[in-house]
């Protein structure tokens, strides 16, 4: 809490500066034709992956809350672009299309048509209520931060004011992600039903500009985004804020008796956190080019999850090297470029096989490394883990092991 | 003397357990208290009580010079109307420094906002120092608090809720497991702080409260047995009965 922000903060220049460095060689290989826009995308769509991680640390890393629900956060944000990038694509494709008419077409007949066109999918050619403003670039993107915020404020206040915590909280927030993505998954939800949003990788007004080009603006943004989340995240957590979070984690009831509101720290994390994910949907699904109901189900919030643990919770580069290296290692192994193994009687088919080792891996983890990944950082800074005899550090349950913590 | 805290009949059952029973204890504003009795005589419930954790059946708790009742607050606030609890076993923030655990507990506003754009002020840092010289962990100041001994971690403890700047300080056991020398330490720590606001302090250890040398109460399921001075209450036929002659 005392000293200067980088002496509290000694890995933000080390992760701002790799960011920059990877990012840059990363544009030059791309520039001289090296690498394929698709593996760009990968790449953008990665750090976005990782700010979200990032976030998921914010609230389980620090405060021991373990939300499923930020998924729906991620896939949130990218439904609040998705409806700008969609519309405004539709009515230029319309426009030019109409423009051949002898009597100009009045604005509500091409309101009229561009709802034709999105919903016809679903058997509708209306405009659901919730599309009243995705016309405008400005209100969608102030969408993707209100709507997931919007969504924490009011679960968190439910749920933290119950004092639920532990695993009855994940199950709550986990619920809370099912509900929604059932409720996405019908048509009448306004929202396409499992659909979904779909050329999202479209941008309005820029057909022009070839995909190679957008991959890499997206790149860019997407490094940017993560590098002012990681300062962000940073700033909250070394301060004072961050005491009382970790404060939260490990001994909630010394928190409360010493006279912190623990429930509004609790909902000030969730929904930063949830504004965060949301940004980093905004710009992951314009790259993966389509977001459906289907990107909320339970096992994509393990996976945000397991990143964090496999990177090692509670320490922000962790989060961040966790989602990059699962998930790059993740896209290799399902691409489907790897052989499968014929060993006799098993045929190993990578793309099921790698989802087994992935949860073979997080047990390993778990169990063996609890620092994750993050934990290679200590080797080179020399940090020692406390010697207590197997206790943990506080009696709460998302409190920090023995294993994870820093003597 | 002006009343700080006033509590009367009091009654709390736990599944038809009457853990308290009637209970009245009344303390004035710089007053230094032992609070005796048996296991399960209702000490720590009775803490609980008063700083909101549990809430009662019955009676009213009034604090203050305008007597607000302090029902059906939240602990938190509780806290901030000038109520600072010891719990039986030390609890400090393990995975942080002494001097964080100190810096977190000073008092100051409270709310998330005010949290995060709160930076230390010189007064508050040397504030932070001049307790842990109090409570013998200047030396530690560095250290995470998970290291500490035992008897650091209770004087850390009894630190943040000095830092917290109470006018009325409950405190648990402070003694347990801790060795004649930090015995004595703690004693004077506690002699100390009660010279400007009110204590109470539970404890089963009779030296310990004798060097307290102050007015004690003793509890038996879950109401007063006696109160007065330590040669009064021991001397007490039921208190010697109950609790002493076991
Ligand atoms: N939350 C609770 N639920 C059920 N019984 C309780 C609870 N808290 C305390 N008790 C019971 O109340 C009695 C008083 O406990 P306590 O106040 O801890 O005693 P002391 O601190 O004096 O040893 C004990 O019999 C204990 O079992
Ligand atoms: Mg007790």
């Amino acid at each position: 809490m005392t000293g200067s922000f980088l002496k509290r903060n000694p890995s933000v220049p080390v992760v701002l500066g790799l960011l920059l460095l990877g990012t840059l060689a990363v544009a030059a290989m791309a520039a001289s034709g090296g690498l394929s826009t698709s593996f760009v995308k990968t790449l953008g769509m990665t750090l976005c992956l990782a700010l979200a991680a990032l976030a998921m640390d914010l609230v389980w890393g620090y405060a021991g809350i373990l939300s499923l629900g930020n998924i729906a956060f991620f896939a949130l944000g990218g439904y609040m672009i998705g409806m700008w990038l969609m519309t405004a694509r539709t009515e230029i494709i319309v426009a030019e299309s109409l423009a051949g008419q002898a009597i100009p077409a009045t604005p509500q007949e091409i309101r009229d048509a561009v709802g034709g066109q999105i919903f016809g999918v679903v058997g509708s050619a209306d405009f659901p209520a919730i599309w009243a403003f995705s016309g405008s670039l400005p209100a969608q993107l102030a969408l993707v931060v209100l709507v997931p915020s919007l969504l924490a404020l009011v679960f968190g206040w439910l749920a933290f004011r119950s004092r639920v915590t532990g695993v009855y909280l994940s199950i709550l927030t986990q619920a809370m992600t099912l509900a929604l993505a059932l409720y996405l998954f019908q048509n009448d939800a306004g929202l396409r039903g499992n659909n979904g949003l779909s050329g999202l990788q479209n941008l309005p007004g820029l057909s022009a500009v070839p995909q190679a080009t957008v991959s890499l603006w997206f790149l860019w943004g997407s490094a940017l985004a993560l590098g002012l989340g990681y300062l962000l995240c940073a700033w909250v957590v070394s301060g004072k804020f961050g005491a009382i979070l970790r404060g939260i984690r490990d001994n909630e009831a010394r928190v409360r008796f010493l006279g912190y509101p623990v429930e509004g720290f609790k909902l000030a994390v969730f929904t930063l956190s949830a504004a965060i994910t949301g940004i980093a949907g905004a710009l992951y699904y314009p790259q993966a080019g389509i977001v459906n109901p289907a990107e909320m189900m339970p096992i994509a919030s393990i996976y945000l999850a397991v990143w964090v643990a496999i990177g090692g919770r509670g320490r922000l580069y962790g989060a961040v090297i966790g989602a990059i290296a699962v998930s790059l290692i993740s896209s290799f192994f399902t691409s489907g470029k790897l052989p499968d193994l014929d060993l006799g009687p098993v045929r190993l088919v990578w793309v099921d096989w790698w989802l087994v080792m992935l949860g073979f891996s997080f047990v390993l983890v778990t169990l063996l490394a609890p620092k994750g990944l993050g934990g290679l950082v200590d080797l080179w800074t020399q940090r020692r883990r406390p010697e207590r005899h197997g206790a943990d550090l506080g009696p709460d349950t998302g409190a920090f092991r023995e294993k994870e913590a820093e003597a | 003397m002006n009343t700080l805290l006033e509590v009367s009949g009091v009654s709390v059952s736990f599944d038809g357990f009457r853990a308290i029973n009637n209970l009245s204890f009344h303390m004035g504003a710089a007053e230094l208290r032992a609070v005796i009795g048996p296991n399960g005589a209702g000490k720590t419930t009775f803490m609980d009580i008063v700083t909101g954790k549990t809430r009662p059946d019955k009676g009213t708790i009034r604090w203050g010079e305008k007597g607000i009742s302090l029902l059906g607050l939240s602990e938190a606030r509780i806290a901030r109307e000038g109520v600072g609890r010891k719990f039986q076993k030390p609890t400090v923030f393990e995975d942080q420094t002494v001097r964080a655990n100190l810096l977190v507990a000073l008092r100051n506003r409270r709310g998330p906002f005010a949290a995060l754009w709160w930076k230390p002020k010189p007064a508050e840092l040397e504030r932070v120092d001049a307790l842990a010289e109090t409570i013998g962990l200047a030396a530690h100041l560095d250290r995470k608090s998970g290291e500490l001994s035992h008897g650091q971690k209770q004087w850390l403890e009894i630190g943040m809720l000095l830092a917290q700047e109470p006018k009325l300080l409950l405190v648990d056991e402070p003694a347990a497991g801790m060795t004649v020398a930090e015995r004595e330490k703690t004693t004077a720590i506690l002699v100390e702080a009660a010279k400007t606001r009110a204590v109470v302090v539970v404890e089963h250890d009779m030296e310990f409260v004798r060097r307290l040398n102050c007015r004690v109460t003793v509890l038996h399921e879950g109401s007063v047995l006696a109160e007065g001075s330590l040669d009064h209450v021991t001397s007490n036929k039921d208190v010697i009965d109950v609790y002493l002659g076991r």
